[in-house]
């Protein structure tokens, strides 16, 4: 059968492999095989993975062989493995969020993005490496060492969800689930070659996403495609009564608006604001030329301003932490992960933070501190309050810019990967990464990136992010996957085949 | 563990000097079936642990969604309480770390609670009769509870020096309504009586509305009790924070306790602090808890897992609907239409008999002798066994058995404390209680008439004088017969006949 899937079938996308699944051609058993295979080969250099079950991963494919056999009418992508965050929980299954301070601990429950996975059939490999608590741009944050990049192992996958974007790109798995709070689905995709997409706040069920920033946490498909992201998309979504923030709405057709692939008539609008100043050549060089390109497609592009974006990375910066340092307060010792300085003499406060002072690196302690500071009383006006009134400004700007065009574009990133150890030491440069993704998270609508070219000057990928309103999740689709076609066609071939071998 | 005796200045002179500024706040644990943000049982005295799922443990990913049940018997304490209700609120996180609670942060309503800006009216009673008192409500809100610990070894029971600590989160996420007052000034001395009846008067509210059954005994409902004191005229002092208080004879003692203290205190030209205290129920004193030297900082904020509740006016309205008489105004309703006095009033609340009286009254009975059993031989029989008037065996149907049978002459009054007293002992119902005891009347006319002719006999100098015209000596004469018939006897009917065998004039 490997004859029929073109030799080789990790580097299949995943609605290939799905039609193959359901024409009889490959079974799930042999595919996932394949997968752990180029995970046992590649792993130990990119680093993408935490925990890998070999054997779960090949019953549960087993297991939708045999359902298939005996006639059952499964999901669409049953069968096709897939890489999950390690922020998601999974019953029985480690679950550490990229941090030491969760070492050990084993949920005693399935997350609604697990349960849903599990009954599309979909097969988990195992858990990818984040930063710590997803906090950060590059996985160096990750308690566990960094993730590579496979288009250069020298440089960072993004972050915080590296291990899914670096899985992707690596060939280990053909899906895989990030979640964005600032970026960390699109910019790991942008720096890696492949698609990520932040569905629309409460689209996606937060229930067993370990939570960073709740009001900001949305949980997205990963993929080398836009219609696979649109096909992992379509499971993973829809109203869940556990999440009380979760949205009770039908979800756009996503799958149809992917194979539609059709811009004519669309406006965009270009953010005047993301951009600009402070962005690579070789990225403004790619960005122009798509847009050149979805001019070409019959899309009309007209240039749009939002001037409160400025103020996104401030804001995001207090919300963000306040949040955290609320969310992160559980971490301590006393139910479950890692205990520390428990030694019969030391008080209940000691052992406390004997524990977080060793568990949390140091990127988390920097944001609990500063989001203790902002919800301080006496500061939470001057800093809490004013970021949420920055963050109506926000989602003010983007009403209004939606009232004149379809969807936004710009840059995803304001470079292309950067070299592993380069900003790990300065925050506000790490910082910058999300400025472009940020404003998405603030005001709850929905963003792609996909990717678009190398950039000129060091090869590597660049990535354009596309922003809908709320439950305009479509649209996204049509114009990434109207983008990705003319850019494949243009190119003769995708992206991700030009990823240099491991 | 307070080995130095708290001084105190006797209350009347405390009160002579001081005006006392109260403030409540009570918790009372909702009676839903399942926890404020989850599906778990609510149940007290179950096994540790049991009742408990990844939400109320607050694991790592879960998410609370909140119940609407405690929404709604929120909204109905509320508006029995006259409060405002919120048209949109939200909850809030107050952050501090402590085992007894799986998030280390508390979900709670901060700067905007549902209910707000109401009122109950109390009554106490004084040397000149009842007196109302209204207290103003500052705000209704609704929060989670937190776990139970118990601390094992050590001497004082609590976190510091314990061996070890056992935490039970069954209790966590129990859905809390909390009730807040306004300042409650101008009590003087009826401050720790107003205290008491302000939470009767709740306990009694939430029972008649239904949304709790406020089982003080399983503590769940706990009163933390704020008092100060100033010279008359002067700007209010410095107040002390009584945690916990858990029954309402002890929210009454805390306030004069701490009216006692403090004024020692204040005479002696110290300062009140600013501090939580623990109030002990075998001493009746309270003693410092954790110092505030530095106000704790809550970081309250938005709690962003959860969606702002919003009734809409139609339910607020839906709801007002369904609210029950209240206590107060049921009070007066039976006052008047049972013809009673404030003080046989007051009477039956004290005994907390009113229901059992409505209740035997609607089987028939008598309203005099309706309160006259339940506040009298029951209330005593309830007293010495230490047990609530409403756990004894005995029903309104039972009394209105009894007096059905003293109405024919079948028991006495004295007999009739005897069938009851078999009841409530478990010997059965009133008709098996007469049986077996064999308490029946002596009524038939030539049995008493013989035993008449025998003491007349037995005592002719008696006989003489009642037949020479002194009446009253013939009691000798019936207490001989009440003997003789074992007090199965009407004495009143052996009186009689004595009289018209005597052919005297009664």
């Amino acid at each position: 059968m490997a004859s029929v899937m073109g030799g080789d079938l990790v580097r299949q996308d995943a609605a290939t492999l799905a039609s193959a699944l359901s024409e009889g051609e490959v079974t799930s058993v042999e595919i996932t095989s394949a997968c752990l295979d180029r995970i046992d080969a590649v792993d130990d250099r990119v680093h993408a993975f935490l925990h890998v079950d070999r054997e779960a991963a090949l019953s549960a494919a087993a297991d939708v062989d045999a359902r298939r056999a005996a006639g059952e009418q499964l999901g669409s992508l049953a069968g096709v493995p897939l890489a999950l965050k390690d922020v998601l929980t999974m019953r029985g299954v480690p679950t550490t969020c990229g941090s030491r301070i969760l070492e050990g601990w084993r949920p005693p429950y399935d997350s609604t993005i697990v349960e849903r996975l599990r009954a599309a059939g979909v097969v988990i490999l195992g858990k990818t490496n984040m930063d710590e608590f997803a906090m950060g741009s590059s996985t160096e944050h990750s308690g566990f060492g960094p993730t590579r990049n496979p288009w250069d192992l020298e440089r960072i996958p993004g972050g915080s969800g590296g291990g899914s974007a670096a899985a992707l790109a690596a060939f280990e798995a053909p899906l895989a689930i990030g979640t964005d709070t600032g970026g960390s689905i699109r910019q790991p995709a942008a720096v890696t070659g492949t698609v990520g997409v932040k569905p629309t706040y409460g689209a996606v069920s937060r229930y067993g996403l370990v939570a960073l920033a709740s009001s900001l946490d949305q949980a997205g498909p990963c993929a080398r495609t836009v219609l696979d992201a649109a096909m992992l998309h379509e499971v993973i979504a829809g109203y869940d009564p556990r999440d009380s923030t979760s949205i009770d709405s039908p979800v756009p057709d996503v799958v149809e608006a992917a194979r539609a692939a059709d811009v004519r008539g669309m406006r965009i609008g270009l953010v005047r604001e993301l951009g600009g100043e402070g962005y690579q050549a070789g990225v403004r060089e790619r960005f122009d030329q798509a847009v050149a390109t979805l001019i070409n497609l019959g899309a009309e592009v007209v240039e749009v301003s939002c001037p409160h974006f400025d103020y996104a990375l401030g804001a995001y910066y207090l919300i963000l932490p306040s949040e955290a340092s609320s969310n992160l307060a559980r971490f301590d010792g006393m139910r479950y992960g890692l205990r520390v300085g428990d030694d019969e003499t030391a008080s209940v406060e000691e052992v406390m933070a004997r524990t977080r002072e060793v568990g949390f690196g140091a990127e988390v302690k920097r944001r609990i501190m500063l989001g203790t500071y902002a919800l301080s009383s006496g500061y939470y006006d001057a800093y809490y309050g004013q970021a949420q009134k920055v963050r109506t400004l926000i989602a003010r700007d983007f009403a209004a810019a939606f009232a004149e065009v379809d969807v936004l574009i710009s840059p995803t990133t304001p470079t292309t990967a950067f070299r592993i150890g380069e900003k790990v030491d300065d925050p506000l440069a790490m910082y910058l990464n999300d400025i472009a993704t940020i404003p998405v998270n603030l005001a709850g609508n929905c963003a792609m990136s996909v990717p678009i070219g190398l950039a000129a000057e060091d090869g590597l990928p660049v990535g354009l992010q596309i922003m809908a309103p709320a439950l305009g999740d479509d649209r996204l689709y049509r114009v990434g996957a109207a983008l990705e076609q003319a850019l494949i066609d243009s190119w003769g071939h995708s992206l991700i085949e030009e990823v240099p071998a491991l | 563990m307070n080995t130095r005796t708290i001084a105190r200045m006797n209350f009347d002179d405390a009160l002579a000097a001081f005006e006392p500024v109260l403030g409540l706040e009570t918790h009372v644990e909702l009676g839903t079936a399942s926890k404020m943000f989850c599906g778990c049982a609510t149940t007290f005295g179950g096994d540790a642990n049991t009742q408990v799922c990844p939400v109320c443990l607050g694991l790592p990913g879960s998410l609370p969604v909140v119940n609407a049940v405690a929404v709604e018997s929120t909204i109905r304490m509320g508006l029995a309480l006259n409060c405002s209700i919120a048209s949109w609120c939200r909850f809030a996180r107050k952050n501090y770390f402590y085992p007894d609670m799986p998030k280390d942060y508390q979900v709670s309503q901060y700067d905007e609670p549902l209910c707000t800006d109401g009122f109950l009216d109390v009554t106490v009673s004084t040397e000149d009769g009842p007196r109302e008192f209204r207290v103003e409500i500052e705000r209704v809100h609704m929060e989670e509870d937190t776990g139970k610990l118990t601390h094992a070894g050590g001497d004082t029971g609590r976190i510091h020096g314990a061996d070890y600590s056992l935490v039970d989160y069954n209790r966590a996420g129990i859905p809390l309504i909390e009730i807040v007052t306004k300042p409650i000034v101008g009590t003087g001395s009826l401050a720790p009586e107003i205290a008491r009846a302000y939470v009767t008067e709740l306990r009694d509210l939430m029972r008649a509305l239904g949304v709790s059954d406020v089982r003080m005994d399983q503590g769940s409902l706990r009163c933390d009790v704020n008092v100060s004191l100033a010279p008359a005229g002067e700007p209010w002092g410095t107040r002390s924070e009584t945690k916990n208080v858990n029954s309402l004879r002890s929210v009454e003692r805390a306030v004069r306790f701490e009216i006692e203290r403090q004024a020692a205190v204040l005479s002696d030209g110290g300062r009140v602090i600013q501090e939580t205290r623990h109030f002990h129920e075998d001493t009746g004193e309270t003693t410092p808890g954790r110092s505030k030297e530095h106000a704790e900082d809550y970081r309250y904020f938005p709690e962003p897992d959860l969606v702002p509740v919003a009734p809409s006016a139609d339910w607020v309205e839906q709801l007002r609907g369904t609210l029950p008489e209240v206590p107060s105004a049921r009070r007066a309703r039976l006052q008047a239409e049972w013809g009673i006095g404030d003080l046989d009033m007051q009477t039956l609340v004290n005994a907390e008999a009113l229901d059992l009286v409505e209740a035997t009254i609607a089987e028939g009975v008598d309203q005099a002798a309706a309160r006259k059993w339940w506040t009298g031989e029951f209330t005593r029989i309830a007293n010495e066994r230490g047990v609530a008037l409403s756990e004894l065996t005995v029903t309104p149907t039972h009394i209105a058995r009894v007096e059905a049978l003293i109405a024919d002459g079948s028991l006495t009054d004295k007999l009739a404390r005897q069938v009851f007293e078999g009841v409530i002992a478990g010997e059965g119902d009133v008709d098996q209680v007469v049986q077996s005891r064999g308490l029946v009347v002596v009524g038939d006319d030539s049995t008493l008439l013989a035993a008449i002719e025998q003491a007349l006999a037995e005592q002719p100098d008696v006989a003489e004088k009642i037949r020479g015209g002194k009446v009253q000596a013939a009691g000798a004469i019936v207490g001989a017969v009440m003997k003789a018939t074992q007090g199965q006897a009407d004495a009143a009917k052996v009186r009689a006949l004595l009289l018209s065998h005597l052919g005297v004039d009664g």
